[in-house]
């Protein structure tokens, strides 16, 4: 768990952090959500030390990094970095293997996790003798998340890790994040100026201006209870993709008929959201799709159905 | 004598014990200087970009390091460090220092910010840092200001001669000072050759790949001592006198050649510049140096000449060498420059001389205050009637003849006067002359018998009887061949002498050049 309390960098005479408390849980996913100066980057860095911290405490497992050695405290810590930072002198297979390097692990038990590391993430074992500048962007990106992972730190940092990516590759690289299990254990810290990537990855977000947050929470909190008007228009202008991402299909289960056309193909998640479901409707091209909850209910729904669900539940949300 | 109309190859064949020590010196200055200035340069580049503060201060440094001419940097280190090796070395190395701070700085502030910043979040340490991502990534870069240093320095080494640090200089400016095109270019190609060689080399190790400077890294340094100690190989052989000998000296016949002929003079011997040799010998780095008989650090430094009893240096006029269509275009010249004649005799000229080069007036204030003693001195008349170009050489003496002709022409006549001092050595104070760059300049009727002439040795012995027939003779051979006339003699005479200090040569009973050898020889 990290805890994070008070924190303030001043810059100068610019304080670009200032005042920042937040908790993320074990296995959480937060997202620092901002525009360029907001504060974000500078938050993140002051976790693994990148840059201390004028005043404040962060504690990670209950320990107080600021008192830890720097250097341990990084080799345990994954971090990805937007142009990925892979070292050009270094062939994929080195670069992986720096933080072990660092730690002393046998060759044996480097190359063990390596290997495993390049199945997870869709990656051929012909490139590790290739330099990094022989590999597409999406490639590097997937090294410098393997990097990141090699010594299997419980706490990831990432800074605006897809943002020098084009869209497409973006949103395969999302896909295979979220899919991923060996992240799925991690408490990760995402900086992000994107907000459609904040609302796609993040179980919480944070929306930071001027060095504070401005409202922290979940994606649905965010959009149908914002704070102040800042965090209303910040979300303005996607807002109904972004409500189609943050609702759930089992937000709303109530509003949805029982019973319908039954067809054959497999039941989706209730977990799923709206977005991903009305995708469904395009790949399987049949009227309905099915929806099973938690306790096994299967409810088959139109695409008429799903949308007059989401208007009813529109109206029952606080008015902004 | 005649090496004129000798092939360059068969001079070069002919010197090749020579130029393959020299060849040796040179790379191996180039060397020591930069091995020391990569061990000085790349901590200190590595320095100041973790001090940025300080980036301006060092390099604006080094900078002016660089800009300093490298003769004058030479000049500096001899109070500090006397002649030799070690000053050389380290005026080399001052220059070498830029390239190799600068672009260490700039390699290391140009690694990629987020390559740097993954690297620490990694959880290296600075020095992993260093080692690992710095210093790899930036090699290029610092390899190419090492290339950079090697190129000057291969070049700023041929000066190293003038302080008797050895290396293809001695050729250079040998050839200089002997009019001899094949000296000049036995030293001068290998120069060329060296750097473009070595610049080629660097170049290759430059576009080696990341992963074979990881190994190269390595070797560098064995590479750099071992071309370093190349210096060493053409240790010279010992001797218990040292003596120092101006470049041209050494190819003379009335010189080092007519002292081993004649004499079978062996003594170890070091080639330096004229203008460094006399406080060299006064501080005991030499022993015996070779000077001019009425050079007034003579008197200044307490030396002693060595009688020259088989009369190999004998006496020579010196004169005004003038066109003879600048004596047409300007009618009043050759009266002028005649005021002059027979006025200065030995005794004077060394005395002028001293004050000059011992007690540091100027050249111009001693010429006046001689003329106006001489009641030669007349005001300048501000004449506009064409400018009259004086040329001399790079040697106290010479610069103050150049001023007094330069008031006499402007005191007595309507010319306008243009000096262009200090040319290096006969062949280019003489090359100004037959290119119509100057008009006339002071010189040595046995410079211009030997030097200029390049007179066969058979001739050189019958002359050599007067300095009349001397005199005669070169003045009858410039007309026909350069249509340039020598004027009526000043009235000095300027010979080279061997000279010692006064103090070392009553304690070795050494008054003449025979007693010198036999010392030499005695175990």
């Amino acid at each position: 768990m990290i805890k994070v309390d008070g924190l303030v960098k001043t810059f100068g005479t610019t304080k670009a952090v200032d005042g920042i408390s937040f908790e993320v849980a074990n296995g959480e996913t937060l997202a620092l959500l901002g525009t360029s100066g907001c504060g974000k980057t500078t938050t993140l860095k002051m976790l693994n030390r990148l840059i201390e911290p004028d005043s404040g405490s962060i504690y990670i497992n209950d320990k107080n990094i600021l008192e830890e050695n720097p250097e341990a405290l990084r080799r345990g810590i994954g971090y990805v970095l937007q142009n990925n930072g892979l070292f050009p002198h270094y062939t994929v297979a080195e670069n992986i293997a720096i933080v072990p390097q660092l730690l002393k692990w046998d060759k044996a038990k480097t190359d063990r996790r390596i290997n495993e590391l390049l199945g997870k993430l869709h990656l051929d074992k012909g490139h590790l003798t290739a330099y990094p500048s022989e590999l597409s962007g999406g490639q590097q990106q997937r090294i410098g998340l393997a990097r990141a992972l090699v010594a299997d730190p419980p706490v990831l940092l990432m800074d605006e890790p897809f943002g020098a990516l084009d869209n497409v590759t973006r949103a395969k690289i999302h896909g295979e994040f979220k899919a991923l299990d060996e992240l799925k254990r991690k408490t990760i810290i995402l900086v992000t100026h994107d907000v459609q990537e904040a609302f796609e990855l993040a179980d919480r977000i944070a929306l930071m201006d001027k060095g504070k947050i401005v409202q922290i929470g979940t994606p649905a909190e965010l959009l149908f209870a914002p704070k102040n008007n800042f965090v209303r228009d910040f979300l303005q202008e996607q807002r109904l993709q972004l409500e189609f991402r943050a609702i759930k299909i089992s937000d709303l289960w109530e509003h949805l008929p029982t019973g319908g056309d039954k067809v054959k193909s497999p039941a989706l998640s209730t977990e799923l959201d709206l977005w991903s479901a009305l995708e469904q409707f395009k790949f399987s091209k049949a009227e309905t799709i099915q929806v099973k909850n938690s306790e096994d209910v299967i409810k088959a729904i139109s695409f008429e159905q799903l949308m007059a669900a989401y208007a009813q539940y529109k109206t029952l949300q606080p008015h902004e | 004598m005649n090496e004129q109309q000798q092939p360059l190859w068969g001079f070069m064949a002919q010197q090749a014990d020579k130029l393959a020590a020299q060849t040796l010196q040179h790379i191996g200055l180039t060397f020591i200087s930069l091995f020391i200035a990569v061990l000085i340069g790349l901590p200190l580049g590595i320095y100041i970009t973790r001090k940025k503060s300080l980036s301006g201060l060092v390099l604006g440094i080094a900078g002016v390091l660089q800009t300093i001419p490298s003769i004058a940097l030479l000049g500096f280190m001899i109070p500090l460090l006397g002649i030799g090796a070690k000053p050389a070395i380290v005026a080399l190395l001052l220059y070498a220092l830029l390239p190799i701070i600068r672009n260490t700085f700039t390699g290391i502030t140009g690694v990629d910010a987020t390559v740097k910043e993954a690297a620490v979040a990694m959880g290296m340490s600075k020095w992993q840092v260093l080692v690992k991502v710095e210093l790899p990534l930036a090699m290029p870069v610092i390899l190419a200001g090492i290339r950079t240093a090697t190129v000057i320095n291969v070049g700023v080494a041929t000066l190293a001669s003038y302080i008797a640090a050895g290396g293809l200089g001695e050729f250079i400016f040998g050839g200089i000072s002997l009019n001899n095109t094949n000296m000049i270019l036995a030293g001068a190609i290998p120069a060329a050759l060296l750097a473009i060689i070595f610049d080629f080399l660097l170049s290759l190790v430059q576009k080696l790949n990341f992963k074979k400077i990881k190994g190269a890294v390595k070797i560098a340094p064995v590479l750099l001592l071992l071309l370093s100690c190349l210096y060493f190989v053409p240790s010279a052989y010992g001797s218990k006198l040292t003596a120092g000998f101006t470049p041209e000296f050494m190819g003379r016949q009335d010189g080092n050649l007519g002292l081993q002929s004649k004499y079978g003079l062996k003594i170890h011997t070091i080639v330096i510049s004229d203008a460094v040799m006399y406080k060299a010998a006064q501080e005991k780095e030499l022993d015996v140096i070779s000077g001019y008989s009425t050079d007034g650090r003579l008197k200044a430094y307490d030396l002693v000449v060595l009688d020259d009893d088989k009369k190999i240096f004998p006496p020579y006029y010196a004169a005004p060498v003038v066109r003879e269509d600048a004596l047409r275009k300007f009618p009043q010249l050759e009266k002028t420059l005649n005021l002059l004649a027979g006025t200065i005799t030995d005794s004077v000229m060394t005395e002028l001389n001293y004050k000059t080069d011992y007690l540091h007036q100027s050249p111009e204030r001693v010429a006046k205050d001689f003329l106006v003693a001489k009641k030669l001195y007349r005001v300048d008349r501000g004449g506009k009637s064409g400018v009259v170009r004086i040329g001399s050489k790079i040697f106290g003496e010479q610069y103050i003849l150049a001023s007094m002709y330069t008031m006499l022409i402007k005191g007595y006549t309507d010319y306008d006067v243009a000096t262009k001092t200090g040319l290096g050595g006969t062949k280019i104070v003489f090359d100004a002359l037959t290119n119509d760059q100057i008009d006339f300049y002071p010189e040595y009727t046995g410079t211009g018998l030997l030097a200029i002439l390049q007179a066969p040795t058979k001739t050189v012995e019958q002359l050599q009887v007067s300095k009349d027939s001397t005199y005669n003779y070169v003045t009858r051979e410039f007309v026909k061949r350069y249509q340039l006339k020598w004027l009526r003699p000043i009235g000095f005479n300027n010979a080279y002498a061997l000279m010692m200090r006064q103090k070392q040569a009553k304690e070795l009973h050494i008054k003449t050049i025979t007693d010198l050898k036999r010392y030499l020889d005695s175990k």
